[in-house]
């Protein structure tokens, strides 16, 4: 489905998901925390900047692969995004949902 | 009407087997509460607290007898030396999997922010003391303190 998002549209799944990652930029990324209601920090941008390092390199995501990043341990994750924090910031970065369970 | 529209909150795991592949149910049911935002504690009563004994966590084993899915006859699955090369082929395809060892799965639990109990009986059945089990265990307590800690709405029981 289509989500208007500053000033444009952009095309997501039934849970926010973007599904076109080419289609994200920095604002977009701001309005989706917005929305997730986390003010992101430099430490979240660190974060958002390696999730969608491994996206590209289409390296699988699991709060086990965050935690052995070297950039963010687990403790510091959920932290920094409280609740569920590898959905929250793969949203914000605009990559799909990780499939894992670990 | 369900209340809360059945919106689970709250994981509350009873594992009393200390097998490898319970271990890691009640581990994976764990975690991946705490990855969708619900909170999860578990409960380790009789050979549960195996995986939290800091001298056994290391060594525990598939089971091979008594097990039809495993597709090991039983009389040979009695034999020496099964369960240990059962076991190793396991862990070698649960490390394919991003799964990882007992003590770093604890280790992780406590980062997620998951609560670990030890069931005061059965730490007394079998002579344990506080200081044998895992450093990062939250407490040493009764089944009616686990109830307790169970309150509130959305939160789900389950035995392992």
């Amino acid at each position: 489905m289509e989500k208007a998002i500053c000033n444009t549209t952009i095309e997501v799944n039934e849970e926010g998901f973007m599904i076109n990652f080419s289609e994200w930029n920095k604002e977009i990324g701001e309005e989706l925390a917005r929305e997730a209601m986390i003010e992101l920090s430099e430490r979240h941008w660190e974060i958002i900047e390696y999730i969608q390092d491994e996206h590209r390199k289409e390296v699988p995501l699991s709060i086990r692969k965050i935690g052995k990043s070297g950039v963010v341990d687990i403790k510091e994750f959920y932290a920094l995004f409280p609740k569920a924090p590898l959905k929250t910031a793969t949203k914000i970065a605009g990559v799909p949902k990780p499939a894992s369970c670990i | 009407m369900l209340e809360n529209n059945g919106q689970i909150n709250k994981m509350m795991i009873i594992l009393s087997k200390a097998t490898l592949e319970n271990v890691y149910a009640a581990f994976v049911l764990a975690n991946g509460a705490r990855m969708e935002g619900i909170e999860a504690e578990i409960f380790f009563t009789f050979f549960g607290l195996e995986s939290i004994h800091k001298k056994k966590l290391p060594h525990l084993h598939v089971a091979t007898v008594g097990n039809p899915a495993m597709h090991i006859p039983t009389m040979i699955g009695g034999l020496p030396g099964m369960e240990a090369m059962a076991t190793k082929m396991m862990k070698k395809e649960m490390e394919k999997m991003d799964m990882p060892e007992v003590y770093e799965f604890l280790c992780m639990l406590k980062d997620s922010g998951v609560k670990l109990w030890a069931c005061k009986l059965a730490m007394d059945m079998f002579h344990y003391t506080k200081e044998d089990m895992f450093e990062d265990i939250d407490g040493v307590i009764t089944v009616g303190d686990f109830y307790k800690k169970a309150e509130g709405v959305g939160t789900h029981m389950l035995f392992i």
